[in-house]
């Protein structure tokens, strides 16, 4: 049975009996039973005969999830997403938190549009924090009332969907954002260097007769916003990174004790761009294209799928690995989704016409657990770019301890299900995942101590 | 509705047989495949030059979509289903509901509803013949995909230079220009290296980025290197049209190092043949006396294209 729940129900009390609790902030790794009782981590002695015990054998428990990177599309296009789709998504996908991002219609660049977001998400499935407009309308002309924005609970800004196209523009924001500890969140991409680019400069991009992002589109605009936060002493932190060239320029920044941070998403870990040609094998399987790859017939069915097409591009397989040895590394800071839900009507037209983007807050941990499988990753770093790191990053905590409301998810890691439009909360289903087994089945999740979401956790008679 | 009797074809050999529903590029063919394509371009050349009609796609409806402008691609699809017995649409992509917001999808799903079978697509997004091959029930033809491919052209090259070299096993092609923009030099790359020839691929250092991965392919940095005792050259149209990136700073630069003259040619094998998909820009891929001299298969090149193409509806038919 598969229950939703929301973060305004009562807290929950129960005992999950043999779970193994994965938890980053302590360093455990261990199987043992854990009590929640009034929404709260306790001593199991305290719970007593009324509470129900549900037997958690074979399956993990660890912080709940946090993303900082969703789009919700409410308001302005909720025919593919909206604050209750996305956020029970983000239950089912395990986390307690999403950060929705400002690219709305109209976009979230004032404290009342804020504010009507955060009211529309008091009864949701997961807490909704924001992301707002770094400029006016996310034209990359006017800056916003970034105090007034940052007083209304905001916890970074961004123009995502394009960098802060003018340079003087990046730094007047970064003087303003530096005193208020918030981070500008940049999108690093610089279309003049790639007019019309549609997907990965490389030997695929070539052979599909698709104009190529060079990967310097990323780094320049990263190394530029680095020395604009050496200079200004503002918080930086550059999501969805896609290139080797730029973890390394932020381990270079961190070495000289910058603020930056920076995640990457879970398709830039797993896909590359071999995938816009039709290739469906993770980076981290040993390579099944041969070398004569290119002597083989595309497949009229997966080709070109529009699906696919996501900004920043899928990355080469090289990069994809460098990125996983980054989040092994700890490098990036986190796995974030940007999940970005868009309408069919979007996506099954002419590649150069698809909607970039992808969903990703239900598949997330699927493709992390894969990652894991292949002995690239410790399921420990996993659980942390998933929680405990993204969710420092916002000011929120995630230890599991005892006396604090609890922000919990359990999941069966062996189990594998179908990914399928029909087995997502999500409104969208544009992932080119759909089809695909992947490991990972989420039974609860819990956020500020109320059950959000639960499936088939049945309580011990 | 033919009065003409039929003539007796070659298509029902064993070997090399069309399984494919679509054509979509030249990666889809094997050797035996494309050898009975241009098989039967020729048999399908002299039925034609001996008037004879055929009938191999009576009852047939083709549509010829072309969202892209083309004068010689689109007039010899044209002929060879007319000249098959097929009956044709040309089909106004331009001017038809695609302004009007209609996907391409939804309009080409409206034209399988009236009853056409086999769209000819040209389009401008590379992929365009892959997305309706899976969206709609239409048999799909690709005339020319952004800066994919253009098979029928492949293969009609392929035709003009087995004619003019006597196979192409072992040839040495070189393809000179703006390669990366060219859907002509993909799928002739496809193709050759698929019937055992060496293409060497050679232009400004923008324009042939990433094709050393192809089979069969060479980079040339030099022109010089690039024709030297080739059997054949083959010069691509400068698409000043899709170059946003700036490939050359200027035409004058690019004809100084790349342009194809009498002399150049002098360093291919003695005789060596010249081609071009056209139309061409004279003066600038190539001297114009160069494309009206005894070397220039420019014309071959489009009289083949009936032939092929009419095999090509042929074969798909089967």
């Amino acid at each position: 049975m598969t229950r939703f729940g929301s973060i305004s129900d009562p807290p929950a009390g129960f005992v999950l009996t043999g779970v193994r609790v994965v938890d980053p902030e302590s360093g455990t790794d261990a199987v043992r039973d854990l009590a929640v009782l009034d929404g709260r981590l306790a001593p199991v002695g305290d719970a007593d005969g009324s509470i129900p015990r549900l037997d958690a054998s074979g399956l993990v428990a660890a912080p709940a999830f946090c993303d900082l990177h969703t789009h919700l599309r409410e308001p302005g296009g909720e025919s593919s997403e909206t604050i209750t789709s996305g956020t029970r998504a983000a239950a089912h996908g395990g986390y307690a938190t999403v950060c929705a991002m400002p690219n709305t219609e109209p976009a979230l660049d004032e404290p009342a549009r804020v504010a009507w977001v955060t009211s529309c998400a008091a009864d949701a499935a997961a807490r909704v924090r924001v992301v707002a407009a770094a400029t006016v309308g996310r034209a990359g002309d006017q800056p916003v009332a970034v105090e007034e924005l940052a007083a209304s609970g905001v916890v970074g800004f961004s123009d995502d969907g394009a960098a802060i196209g003018s340079p003087r523009l990046a730094r007047a924001l970064m003087t303003y954002l530096a005193p208020l500890g918030l981070p500008l969140v940049e999108h690093a991409e610089d279309p003049q260097l790639a007019p019309g680019a549609l997907m990965r400069g490389g030997q695929t991009a070539t052979r599909l007769g698709l104009a190529g992002w060079p990967a310097s589109a990323e780094l320049t605009v990263v190394e530029r916003d680095i020395a604009l936060a050496a200079e200004t002493g503002a918080r930086l932190h550059l999501t969805h990174l896609s290139t080797a060239a730029s973890l390394e320029a932020v381990r270079r920044a961190r070495a000289r004790g910058l603020p930056v941070s920076c995640d990457v998403t879970p398709h830039h870990l797993a896909m590359t761009d071999a995938w816009v040609a039709g290739d469906r094998t993770f980076a981290w399987d040993e390579a099944t294209r041969a070398p004569d790859a290119f002597e083989a017939a595309l497949d009229p069915t997966l080709a070109y799928d529009g699906r696919t097409r996501v900004n920043p591009p899928l990355p080469s397989r090289d990069d994809a690995l460098a990125l996983l040895a980054g989040v092994a590394d700890g490098t990036v800071d986190a796995i974030a989704t940007d999940h970005a839900p868009h309408p069919p009507e979007r996506k099954a037209v002419e590649f150069a016409s698809a909607a970039p983007g992808m969903i990703g807050l239900e598949t997330a941990l699927g493709v992390g657990l894969s990652a894991v499988a292949s002995g690239r990753l410790e399921l420990m770093t996993l659980v942390a770019a998933l929680s405990t790191r993204p969710a420092g990053l916002i000011g929120e905590a995630r230890a599991l301890a005892e006396g604090e409301p609890v922000d919990l998810v359990v999941f069966d890691a062996r189990q594998t299900w179908r990914v399928e439009p029909e087995s997502l909360a999500s409104r969208s289903a544009n992932t080119p995942l759909i089809g695909m087994e992947l490991p990972g089945v989420v039974r609860l999740t819990v956020a500020g101590g109320r059950v959000t979401y639960a499936h088939d956790l049945a309580p011990l008679s | 509705m033919l009065d003409t009797p039929r003539a007796n074809l070659p298509i029902g050999t064993a070997t090399g047989r069309w399984s494919q529903r679509h054509l979509l590029d030249v990666d889809q063919l094997d050797r035996d495949a494309i050898t009975r394509c241009l098989d039967l371009a020729v048999e399908m050349r002299s039925l034609r030059e001996r008037g004879e009609r055929l009938g191999e796609l009576a009852g047939h409806a083709i549509g010829l979509a072309f969202a892209e402008p083309s004068t010689r691609t689109r007039a010899s699809f044209e002929i060879a289903a007319s000249a098959l017995g097929a009956q044709v649409l040309a089909l106004p992509m331009e001017a038809s509901s695609t302004t009007k917001g209609e996907s391409l999808v939804d309009t080409l799903l409206t034209l399988e509803r009236t009853g056409i079978d086999t769209i000819v697509l040209r389009h401008g997004a590379s992929g365009a013949p892959y997305l309706a091959a899976r969206a709609t029930a239409l048999r799909i033809v690709n005339a020319g995909d952004g800066t994919h491919a253009h098979p029928s052209q492949a293969l009609l090259d392929a035709l003009t230079l087995r004619d003019a070299l006597g196979g192409l096993d072992g040839a040495v092609i070189a393809i000179v220009g703006d390669i990366g923009h060219s859907r002509v030099a993909r799928s002739n790359l496809h193709l050759l290296a698929r019937m055992g020839a060496t293409v060497r691929l050679s232009g400004p250092p923008a324009w042939i980025g990433g094709f050393d991965a192809y089979p069969g392919a060479e980079v040339h940095r030099e022109l010089a290197t690039a024709l030297d005792g080739a059997d054949a050259v083959m010069a691509l149209r400068v698409q000043l049209e899709r170059d946003a990136g700036g490939g050359v700073p200027s035409l004058r630069e690019y004809t100084r190092r790349w342009g194809l003259d009498e002399e150049r040619m002098g360093w291919a094998r003695p005789g060596a043949p010249i081609l071009h998909p056209g139309p061409t820009n004279e003066g600038v891929e190539l001297t114009a006396a160069l494309a009206a001299g005894s070397r220039s298969l420019i014309g071959r090149q489009v009289s083949n294209g009936v032939a092929v193409r009419m095999a090509v509806l042929a074969l798909l038919a089967e």
